[in-house]
């Protein structure tokens, strides 16, 4: 039953024999067709033409009800130069991005290290941490507005034990972020975990020993043979916790509504409100496109910086 | 390079299968070990902090559950007790009489098993014929959709409105289910274990006249059934969670979704905690459940692509 066996996934091109001469052997073109066309008709329906068609949509002042207008660029001037509320969406959804990414790495690696091959019934460690990564997002901060609620949880902890109330986490807009940011790498370390754990079970012990009998402390293995071993997984999970922090909004939008103030309004949130609430659909899209271009840039720029420090075993 | 990059991940599939058989302790793993004392002793230390540590992150989840058994008068005490005067069990009726959660329960089961099964057809056609066609132009159309897996949802939320409305879809199945059906992901998850069966074994039965699709239906999807649960078990729970888009889509209590019904709770009765507590318990406890029963196919699909379910 295990996925063994899989000891490279070369690239299909490189794993077909190189182009027959033509006229020796057909293509599968219809064969082809008739695979690829039930799922291609809903790939150009559900995403290859809403992609377009909100690009499209960000050039107008759309409104749910009425004629859409063509107003060039004026969304994107608007969101940068009168707009009141985006530069704090993008501020906070850029603060949670830089909190929310380092520490979900650090937890989730320092975790995966942590249960070794040593301990005792580790993968039933490593699923329960996972748990919160597949419930509900909304459960999940539901039971945080519980704890961070004044006499809730933590405030009741610091008065039992230290005398004193919990700052009133959601109530202040210098808190709030971070208890969004707590709550969230709480809810979704456990996705890395697991990533971190195979690649660091793909690495093989024969390694870590050799360095050991060069005189490797345990540190210095880890840093100078492990990491590097696993450094393609470490690339792509921080790649996609990246892009998906920044879509980040059920969380504020649960626990704080964006506030206080528009201390915890993220893009998504902005977006959601611009559009489903205010009902300015080109002006969301704009959003939307804005959201997409940086999360493009800083992909493109991982994958650029890749080359610097992640190895593929050659 | 995405191949490549790929190709190591899938290299971890030969790690610890779930069976809890894991690497024999060979002395040198990431644990920290000095290699002169092979047979140490179980990591004791190790084990009762890591312990205290899952514990402390379990508690959230606790808590939630204590709270849902008390009556709203001992919700909030100093110091916080865990259990108040008797186990409410009344709670849980409570929550569902305000709210029918069974009826919410039915609709995401209803639309994330359809929408699984859905994905899992479309992604399996597509996948063979990415993995085992030849055809002009099949690597760079799949490009393309790879491409696509990089848009965020939110880019495709708002034209997606606007279609569902046009076609008259507010508040239907339809609306929850198809959108979501023909994502790249489960094509590429696939194609990337088909590739790794090996070609002889469908050789044989080409010589013996099968087509392309008793091949795939008789040969690939027999072996790949792993990675088919993976897939299913993914796109079940990206279904179950999925709150952004119902709350576009849905504004009925027909075609209403676990998270969002807990949502409308918070909305409506989010002072009553106990209650909203027995109603989060409702909303969390299937996919705990299913997670702590299909772990091993998720474990597996996390090393196998990395970025399922997030």
């Amino acid at each position: 039953m295990a996925l063994t066996g899989a000891v490279r996934v070369t690239d299909a091109s490189a794993s077909e024999s190189p182009a027959p001469p033509r006229g020796t052997k057909r293509g599968d073109g219809r064969a082809a067709s008739a695979f690829l066309l039930p799922g291609a008709i809903g790939f150009v329906a559900f995403t290859a033409f809403p992609i377009v068609a909100s690009l499209v949509m960000s050039f107008f002042d759309w409104p749910v009800l009425g004629t859409p207008s063509f107003v060039g660029f004026q969304n994107f001037v608007e969101l940068f130069t009168t707009d009141p509320v985006f530069k704090t969406a993008l501020l906070n959804t850029a603060v949670f991005v830089l909190l929310y990414v380092p520490v979900n790495i650090v937890v989730s690696m320092g975790l995966a290290v942590w249960i070794s091959p040593r301990i005792i019934g580790r993968r039933y460690y490593r699923v329960l941490f996972f748990v919160p990564a597949v419930t509900p997002m909304v459960g999940n901060a539901v039971v945080f507005g519980l704890l961070y609620t004044p006499r809730g949880l933590i405030d009741s902890v610091f008065q039992t034990l230290f005398g004193v109330s919990a700052p009133n986490f959601l109530g202040s807009s210098a808190w709030a972020l971070p208890a969004v940011v707590l709550m969230s790498v709480w809810q979704g370390f456990g996705y890395n975990l697991l990533v971190f754990s195979a690649a660091l079970d793909a690495v093989p012990p024969s390694l870590t020993e050799a360095a050991a009998i060069d005189g490797a402390g345990p540190v210095r293995q880890f840093f100078s043979v492990v990491l590097p071993l696993m450094s393609p997984s470490l690339f792509f999970a921080t790649v996609l916790t990246l892009i998906s922090s920044f879509q980040v909004f059920v969380q504020p939008y649960i626990l704080t509504g964006g506030g206080p103030g528009n201390s915890t309004t993220t893009l998504v949130m902005y977006l959601y409100q611009s559009g489903f609430q205010n009902f300015r659909l080109g002006f969301a899209s704009a959003i939307a496109w804005v959201l997409f271009v940086i999360i493009m840039a800083l992909t493109a720029i991982q994958f650029l910086g890749q080359k610097k420090w992640v190895h593929y075993d050659q | 390079m995405t191949s490549e990059a790929l190709g190591t991940r899938s290299a971890a599939l030969s790690a610890d299968d779930g069976t809890g058989a894991g690497t024999p302790d060979s002395g040198g793993s990431a644990g920290g070990l000095v290699p002169q004392n092979r047979k140490k002793r179980p990591p004791v230390v190790s084990q009762l902090l890591l312990t205290l540590a899952l514990l402390v992150f379990l508690a959230p989840l606790a808590w939630m559950v204590l709270s849902s058994l008390k009556s709203a008068g001992e919700i909030f005490t100093t110091p916080p007790k865990l259990f108040g005067e008797s186990l409410l069990f009344s709670n849980y009726s409570d929550a569902l009489d305000f709210l029918p959660f069974g009826r919410f329960m039915l609709n995401t089961a209803f639309v994330a098993v359809t929408g699984t099964v859905i994905t899992l057809v479309t992604s399996a056609l597509s996948a063979y014929a990415f993995a085992r066609l030849r055809f002009k132009g099949r690597d760079s159309l799949f490009l393309v959709y790879l491409g696509t897996l990089m848009v965020p949802q939110e880019v495709v939320v708002v034209p997606m409105f606007l279609i569902m409305n046009q076609l008259g879809w507010i508040n239907t199945f339809q609306a929850l289910i198809l959108p979501w059906a023909f994502t790249a992901f489960g094509t590429f998850l696939l194609r990337q274990f088909f590739l790794t069966i090996p070609k002889e074994l469908e050789e044989s039965a080409r010589i013996d006249g099968a087509g392309h699709w008793r091949i795939l239906t008789q040969i690939i999807v027999p072996i790949a059934a792993p990675a088919f649960a993976v897939l299913a078990v993914f796109t079940f729970i990206t279904y179950w969670n999925s709150f952004l888009w119902p709350l576009i889509v849905t504004n009925d209590v027909t075609t209403t979704t676990v998270p969002l019904g807990l949502n409308l709770f918070l909305g409506q009765n989010g002072q009553a905690w106990n209650l909203l507590m027995a109603a989060a318990t409702i909303s969390m406890a299937p996919t705990a459940l299913l997670v702590l029963l299909l772990q091993r196919y998720l474990v597996k699909g996390i090393a196998l692509s990395g970025l399922g379910g997030r």
